[in-house]
């Protein structure tokens, strides 16, 4: 656990220490202001919530969660220093549960500063707090489970453009599971996969969050789901670190 | 018979590394003593690095195992690790990051806290003379300097063995001299590895040399010992004459 914890402290600092930080929350902020205010009416509607806001979270993740996550592994990998790393004193998983944490604490600060959004609905009426809480719990959750998929992915190749690509395809293919034109697709075809679909889908789960519940049930599944890609992520690197 | 023992600190036993389609490492086994140093030769590709990722842990052998400070490699990765101090080739370090923040994230890995993780890194960095660069992104030094602080890495934790690969690649001859002798001053109570294909240096700081060739160990003798076997009774025709195939030395006389 200590080891975890100091692997993504380091790690942390790295993005500080480069221009990644700072390039993803302006754009992250600047995506999340530009859809909440005009794509998603946030004034015409009149209510005070941030549904508008929500309804945008995972598709902003989706585009730059992989951005974050593409050099996960392939650059430990492209500069070498994952034979640093893996011959110190750490285990495999204490390595690749503290780089994902370092991520997922990235996440959660970029998130943190959409503050003003939480502001400015209490300024303007009165909303709800609990499910603008559950909503941003929900998101969190959302990039952690894309997070958790890009650094799998990153593992599997040197090649940071590669590890983007397959990571924004999977995650796109988790996020719009639940959609009509796949579900109708599937009963059509397959019934048995749709209702597989509509289960395995980040943006339903995620969609009770924003609706202020926190249900067992979808917690368990992004942790399952977490679980289960950081398990791969272990597996890959044993596999292929030395390639 | 005991003291024997506890002396030998690295031990390899039929080692094999295959990729597919080739043998990469085949069947090398030595046993390096505290006090010794050994220069481990051979051209490029011959199957040194390889074999000293598997004495570190970070590739899996096919086949054999080695041992350090009767840790095995294998079902002991940890404990041998801890005993290990491993340069890798090319000195990787994380580039974003300044020489004391690099030692320091080791030193807490290695274990140390507090007072003794500064009392430690600051010995690193006194010993590879470091003390001018510390507070300077490792991206922005040269490649000798990078390469110093991919050894204070490796030394921290004061380890009974060193696996150090191609320590003075890159180095001027200033520096390539303080690390030779930085590695004679540790040579009493340290089993050394190093791997080099700079033939001058197996005279000037090891006690015992191994080449290697193709994967297979083809000598292992004193570096006064090898030098006997070519009538020049230079190292680089001993070189020459162990890793080329004999068709080639013709063709080259």
């Amino acid at each position: 656990m200590r080891n975890t914890l100091i692997v993504a402290r380091r790690e942390l600092g790295g993005y500080f220490a480069t221009p990644v930080a700072v390039v993803f929350i302006v754009i992250f902020l600047a995506l999340q202001g530009m859809l909440t205010f005009n794509l998603g009416n946030f004034f015409d509607r009149n209510q005070a919530d941030l549904a508008p806001f929500f309804n945008f979270v995972p598709w902003v993740f989706l585009l730059l969660v992989p951005a974050i996550t593409m050099r996960l592994w392939a650059e430990e990998r492209r500069l070498g220093t994952i034979e640093l790393l893996l011959t110190l004193p750490i285990t495999l998983a204490e390595a690749v549960v503290g780089k994902f944490l370092a991520a997922w604490a990235f996440c959660a600060i970029a998130l943190a500063l959409t503050f003003p959004f939480v502001i400015t609905v209490n300024y303007l009426g009165t909303p709800d707090n609990g499910v603008i809480a559950s909503g941003y719990l929900g998101a969190l959750l959302v990039a952690g489970a894309f997070l958790s998929v890009g650094a799998a992915l990153s593992a599997a190749t040197k090649n940071q453009v590669i590890a983007f690509v397959l990571a924004v395809s999977v995650c796109f293919i988790f996020a719009v599971a639940s959609y009509p034109v796949v579900t109708d697709f599937l009963s059509r075809n397959m019934p048995v996969l749709a209702d597989v679909a509509r289960r395995v889908s980040v943006t339903e789960r995620f969609g009770a969050f924003t609706r202020g519940v926190i249900g067992l049930r979808d917690v368990i599944f992004f942790a399952s789901f977490i679980g289960f890609w950081l398990f791969l992520n272990i597996v890959i690197v044993e596999h292929r670190k030395a390639d | 018979m005991a003291a024997q023992i506890e002396a030998t600190l690295i031990e390899i036993d039929g080692l094999t590394k295959k990729f597919s389609g080739f043998v990469a490492v085949d069947n090398v086994s030595f046993q390096v003593a505290r006090g010794e140093v050994l220069g481990f030769l051979g051209p490029n590709g011959a199957g040194k690095s390889t074999t000293m990722r598997m004495l570190a842990g970070f590739m899996t052998p096919t086949a054999g195992t080695a041992r350090i400070c009767g840790h095995d490699v294998r079902d002991a990765s940890l404990a041998a690790r801890k005993r290990l101090g491993f340069l890798p080739e090319g000195a990787p370090t994380y580039p974003e990051m300044t020489v004391l923040a690099f030692l320091q994230f080791v030193g807490r890995i290695r274990g140390y806290r507090g007072r003794e993780l500064a009392d430690r890194v600051a010995h690193a960095i006194d010993l590879t003379t470091l003390a001018g660069v510390r507070l300077q992104p490792v991206e922005t030094l040269s490649k000798g300097f990078k390469r110093r602080v991919g050894l204070a890495q490796a030394l921290l934790h004061d380890p009974d063995v060193l696996v150090l690969d191609e320590p003075t690649d890159g180095l001027d001859p200033n520096q390539k001299h303080e690390v030779r002798k930085l590695i004679a001053d540790m040579r009493a109570n340290k089993a050394i590895v190093i791997s080099t294909h700079i033939l001058e240096e197996v005279d000037a700081v090891c006690t015992r040399a191994i080449v290697i060739a193709n994967g297979r160990v083809v000598a292992d003798a004193t570096p006064a010992d090898l030098a006997k076997l070519a009538p020049s009774g230079k190292l680089d025709d001993v070189f020459r004459q162990l890793t080329l195939p004999p068709s080639t030395l013709n063709a080259a006389a």
